[in-house]
């Protein structure tokens, strides 16, 4: 197509901004693009965060989980009478007797008092005071003893006996990480439906923007999948971008906080820092779930977009009545 | 075209208000025969347009029976209404041609929303925008044309899909009578290649030159001279 252009007018000289043969029918300019984006942007970051603290938290309690569960701890309080070193003898060997358990350590009455010196201060005469002894039962990895005949028989046998296997603990851990996950949740879905409005705005804006448009491509027999499809394409061009410079905030993020917590953990009060909260890392599942999210954030923009159009377009339809 | 001579549009004590407001159109009946030649003429603001847009499906009738290719009006499903548009030409008064596009993009619109592709009809638009005197505007946008080159192009735009009716508002309206003669022997060729043509002017002139079914509008009536 090309056209020699020996149209000797002068309009013909006016440099003339030529479109592709493929230009956009809807001209991207027309659409309040960079806000709009900006907005996608920050729902996707919101929404990535919820996404990198379900993973840190279910990979934290999982951790927690596992740690706890290989160990159990077998309670001895003292009793009038009894030798306190037979007893405890006597419930290392009838642990040991069951499968799955690996060793048995008595905690020593340094030990113990070190524990205790913070609430009650150093120097203590620990044979002085009715504190119950330890012993700590490693198990097998994976491995899960029987452990109410173990009570059972600890209980017979040795007076003063208990057995803690975590069990509340680990219970109540599981309820911290599922209302975390739930809370997690329930953000998630409140940044989507904010995204989903902002477009649905963002749309009818653009849409009474290009109301000469939408009504021209009427005229000349384009159907309503047609119509919506040339808004769509901006949309979804528009939410991968915001969803991508979001998304990939997040990560940022993740990573300059997993580099922080690691740096720290080398000091003691970063110790305490990643024994609660692991080391920040949200692992290969929390990007997963990051790049997911972007493509859903895009998705759900380009469709959104596409579903309001077609609304907007049989309200046309339907409004062609005398009383226009 | 069709075996038995169908009607293309036929109207039945059409009556048309907008609003609340006075009956503007009243008790309209007539009928636009497969390759027929029409101008529809009447003072300004008699309705001309209004009665193109009833046509057109753009507006519905107050009352009466708008039936087209054969299809009562109101009874078209909105999945059909793409595929009648279609068989429509329609020129409008104020041309209504798409400001960002070139006058190749806006020419090629109506099949380009069709999903044809490009390659397909490149040489037709080419072709029918020399034919109207655009070859060498093929580029340029809306914006830069003079009022006359935008009428050809919005012609042009009516014309490409080869449409079974055509309804031009006012197309020689801003046309010189030279240009505007050229353009009136293009509806007449497209008429003889079997499209049923209405064109709407107050140019006397314009009417003078061709012997052809009139329809003249006048305080909401219609009279037909055959
Ligand atoms: N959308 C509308 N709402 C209300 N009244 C309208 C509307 N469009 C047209 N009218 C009125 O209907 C009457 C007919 O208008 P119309 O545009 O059909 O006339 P016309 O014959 O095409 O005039 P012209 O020759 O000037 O183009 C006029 O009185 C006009 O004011
Ligand atoms: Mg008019």
């Amino acid at each position: 197509m090309t056209e020699p252009a020996s149209e000797p007018r002068a309009v013909a000289r006016i440099p003339v901004q030529t479109a592709s043969p493929r230009a956009s029918i809807v001209p991207r300019e027309s659409i309040a693009g960079r806000a709009l984006t900006f907005v996608v942007a920050i729902m996707a970051f919101l929404a990535s965060l919820t996404v990198g603290v379900v993973a840190i938290v279910s990979e934290t309690a999982s951790q927690w989980r596992s740690d706890i569960a290989r160990e159990v701890t077998i309670q001895i309080r003292l009793f009038e009478d009894v030798e306190m070193d037979k007893a405890i003898r006597d419930a290392g060997r009838i642990a040991l007797e069951f499968d799955g358990v690996a060793k048995v350590t008595a905690v020593d009455e340094a030990a113990v008092s070190r524990l205790l010196e913070p609430w009650l201060g150093s120097g203590l005469a620990i044979d002085e005071l009715p504190v119950p002894r330890l012993l700590t039962v490693t198990l097998d990895n994976g491995a899960a003893p029987n452990f109410a005949a173990m009570r059972q028989r600890l209980e017979a046998e040795v007076p003063g006996a208990s057995l803690d296997d975590h069990r509340a603990w680990i219970a109540r851990l599981n309820n911290m990480a599922w209302a975390m996950v739930l809370v997690a949740t329930a953000i998630f879905a409140m940044v989507m439906a904010a995204t989903v409005l902002n477009v649905v705005f963002a749309t009818r804006g653009a849409m009474a923007a290009n109301r000469d448009v939408v009504e021209v491509l009427h005229f000349v027999g384009a159907d309503v999948a047609f119509i919506a499809s040339q808004f769509q394409r901006h949309f979804l061009v528009l939410g991968l971008a915001g969803a991508a410079a979001g998304g990939a905030g997040a990560a940022a993020l993740f990573i300059a906080l997993g580099f922080w917590s690691s740096a720290r953990s080398a000091t003691p009060d970063g110790d305490q820092v990643s024994a609660l909260f692991g080391t920040f890392s949200v692992g290969p599942a929390g990007y997963a779930g990051i790049v997911v999210l972007v493509a859903l954030i895009a998705g759900v923009t380009a469709l959104t977009s596409r579903l309001t159009v077609n609304q907007h377009v049989r309200m046309l339809e339907t409004a062609r009545s005398g009383a226009v | 075209m069709s075996h038995e001579p169908q009607d293309m549009i036929r109207f039945e004590n059409v009556g048309l208000r907008y609003g609340f407001g006075p009956e503007i159109l009243s008790d309209l009946t007539f009928r636009i025969a497969p390759n027929s030649f029409q101008f529809l003429t009447g003072p300004s603001g008699a309705g001309k347009t209004s009665l193109l847009r009833l046509m057109l499906l753009s507006l519905r009738p107050s009352r009466g029976l708008v039936t087209i290719f054969g299809k009562d009006a109101a009874r078209i499903r909105r999945t059909e209404m793409p595929f009648i548009r279609r068989q429509l030409g329609v020129v409008f008064q104020d041309f209504r041609l798409l400001d960002h596009l070139t006058t190749y993009q806006n020419v090629a619109l109506p099949l380009r929303v069709q999903g044809r592709d490009e390659a397909s009809y490149r040489t037709d638009v080419i072709e029918l925008l020399k034919w109207v005197g655009l070859g060498e505007r093929i580029h340029v946008l809306p914006p830069v044309l003079s009022g006359g080159e935008k009428q050809r192009a919005a012609i042009a735009r009516a014309l490409i899909n080869q449409p079974d009716v055509l309804l031009a508002d006012e197309p020689t309206g801003n046309v010189d009578p030279p240009l505007a003669r050229r353009l009136l022997r293009l509806f007449i060729e497209l008429n003889r290649s079997g499209t049923s043509v209405v064109i709407a002017t107050h140019d006397l002139g314009l009417m003078d030159q061709f012997d052809a079914r009139r329809l003249v509008l006048n305080q909401g009536r219609l009279q037909i001279y055959d």
